[in-house]
């Protein structure tokens, strides 16, 4: 259980975020004036500045290098090997007519690329939401009481590893419905890290704060909401944001068996047209919608982090 | 057993025969043994400490001896494997905020400000009996004794050790508690914020005539604060080895007492029992 907590405890921080802590701790020294001389400061505070300008400068630079690296080998491997793939200035062009019009509607088969994503999102955001909203009393239920835990835990290490598309069979002959099954699939392969990473909190919980509980003589639900939820939050919002991210996986998969509308099913409408450029065209925009919502639940995840 | 050393028989008074009815909180005939991998750790052996109301009573001995375990039997924290605990005559075996605890370690709740972690503990506790506004003056007013009141809205995070400390001191109070229990409660500050704590515990103490069990390592602060010192020999199977009536005028006040005879004459007592007890068991 120990080890399978701890995995899901690794909260998946991008390289990026890691290297910006990092930096932070090593500009440090550089604000500090060395000098007790007041005149010190201020060359020492612009050059500061100056150093952070020119490290913001330097970052871009590199993104902006990788990124024409990457163009350039997609472009090399089109010229020599997938004379079928698009060239990147095809898919510029297909882009921009793409994003000219993102909310056209030619009846229930033909919508801009901006309804299929608001349709996905909104499926997106019924299935995670069920899952926080089943996963965290399970959570904390689990992390609780160790007899439910012992029962518990194997079934979850069993469903936990299932892909999403294997449950896709099950839900549509449970719910009939195309949009429940991807909602339910969605729900079932996002939950996990939420039930994990509340007990976890819950295990973790700090042995003081029980103490004030016991003098407080706080009861079950009390407990539950003025104690374990607020001490646990930070572990939660840490598998919201796993969990996110998997639903933001899976809605593609399952969207493309399920048809309809969908981003997902943009895509393999797109695939059966022949039209790839679309599909690169649709992959970076789920690219970015992707990193949108690791950046908010990072915000919402830092608002509510506490020390001690 | 419990030598006491007094003129005026203060303490001898405490320890009479008239039983545990004179007393406001008392345990009685307490052992206390911890399942290890190594077997069954004595830690207490047949302890009994009786108190009266509004007594001041410090508990000093060694590190590891057994004192965070007595206090947290008091508390309800933790229960005794022989004997048990009694509060106005009725046996306790489970916590509760009328013998309210000041951890060690604070135990703020860092998701709550300083007001938010008082006024738990005033709504848990006057919920039914005070109004919204009393509850809200009573959270105040608690926060303003210990002279907190102008960092309502911080964090614990923001605050500094003894910062911290006080509000843990308020919460506590804020519970009206039968009988204070505090677990070192300055033992991880530095001198002079130690002091400035002192003076507040008296100052409280003074107005409120607070029952008050602490524990310590510090024999200056036991003696300025306390009406009876009581020193637990070494563990494993600790029990009080002597009790020290603090016989010293109210209101006290530490510079003055630095020239009293009596206040010195108490001092060495501590330290000299502390400093046996060390010689007799070598250090662990
Ligand atoms: N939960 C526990 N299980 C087993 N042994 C314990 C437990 N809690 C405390 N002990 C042991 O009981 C003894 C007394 O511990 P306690 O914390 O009461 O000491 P203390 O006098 O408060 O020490 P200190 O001054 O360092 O705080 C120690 O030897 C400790 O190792
Ligand atoms: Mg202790």
């Amino acid at each position: 259980m120990k080890n399978n907590l701890s995995f899901a405890m690794d909260d998946g921080v991008s390289l990026e975020q890691r290297e910006a802590t990092k930096e932070k701790g090593a500009s440090k020294p550089l604000v500090c004036p060395t000098k007790l001389n007041l005149n010190a400061v201020k060359p020492g505070y612009l050059k500061s500045i100056g150093t952070r300008a020119a490290r913001m400068f330097g970052r871009t630079f590199c993104v902006c290098l990788t990124f024409a690296a990457a163009i350039g080998v997609w472009s090399a491997i089109q010229s020599r090997f997938a004379p079928d793939l698009p060239t990147p200035a095809q898919t510029w062009t297909r882009a921009v007519e793409i994003f000219s019009e993102p909310f056209y509607d030619d009846g229930p088969n033909d919508k801009g690329i901006g309804w299929q994503l608001l349709y996905s999102l909104g499926r997106v955001a019924a299935g995670f939401s069920l899952a926080v909203a089943v996963g965290i009393p399970i959570g904390l239920i689990v992390g609780t009481s160790r007899l439910i835990r012992q029962s518990l835990d194997p079934l979850i290490q069993v469903l936990r590893p299932v892909s999403p598309l294997a449950w896709l069979p099950i839900a549509l002959l449970v719910f009939k419905s195309v949009n429940a099954s991807a909602i339910f699939v969605i729900f079932i392969t996002s939950i996990w890290p939420v039930i994990l990473n509340t007990a976890s909190g819950v295990a973790a919980i700090s042995k003081d704060y029980l103490n004030v509980a016991a003098v407080l003589r706080f009861e079950r639900l009390e407990m539950a909401r003025k104690i374990l939820l607020p001490a646990t939050l930070p572990h939660i919002l840490t598998g919201m944001r796993l969990s996110l991210g998997i639903a933001w996986m899976v809605i593609v998969a399952a969207e493309m068996l399920t048809g309809g509308i969908g981003i997902g099913f943009y895509i393999w409408d797109e695939w059966n047209n022949l039209n790839v450029a679309s599909i690169i065209v649709a992959m970076g925009l789920i690219g970015g919608v992707g990193i949108l919502l690791e950046t908010v639940m990072n915000r919402i995840q830092r608002r509510f982090q506490y020390h001690d | 057993m419990i030598d006491t050393i007094v003129k005026n028989g203060v303490a001898a008074q405490i320890r009479d025969q008239q039983g545990p009815a004179r007393y406001l909180i008392s345990a009685e005939n307490i052992s206390l043994a911890f399942k290890t991998k190594q077997g069954l750790h004595p830690v207490l052996n047949d302890v009994t400490l009786r108190i009266k109301k509004g007594e001041f009573v410090s508990i000093i001995g060694h590190s590891g001896c057994g004192k965070s375990t007595l206090l947290n039997i008091f508390a309800g924290l933790l229960k005794p494997t022989v004997g048990g605990v009694i509060l106005e005559d009725k046996e306790v075996d489970s916590p509760g905020p009328e013998r309210a605890v000041v951890f060690q370690n604070h135990s703020l709740l860092p998701w709550l400000t300083v007001y938010e972690n008082v006024r738990l503990a005033v709504d848990k506790v006057f919920g039914r009996k005070k109004s919204k506004a009393e509850r809200d003056d009573w959270t105040r007013y608690n926060l303003k004794r210990v002279h907190m009141d102008q960092a309502l809205g911080k964090y614990p995070m923001e605050l500094s050790g003894g910062m911290k400390q006080r509000v843990g001191i308020a919460r506590a109070l804020a519970m009206e508690p039968k009988a204070l229990l505090m677990d070192e409660p300055f033992g991880a500050l530095d001198a002079l914020t130690r002091a400035q704590l002192q003076d507040v515990l008296l100052e409280i103490h003074a107005a409120l005539g607070n029952t008050v069990i602490m524990i310590t390592h510090d024999v200056d602060e036991a003696v300025l604060l306390s009406d009876r010192i009581m020193m637990m020999t070494h563990g494993p199977g600790a029990t009080i080895g002597e009790a020290l009536a603090i016989d010293l005028p109210r209101p006290r006040n530490r510079i003055d007492l630095l020239d009293d005879p009596a206040y010195q004459h108490y001092r060495s007592k501590g330290l000299r029992f502390l400093h046996q007890l060390q010689r007799r068991n070598g250090p662990e």
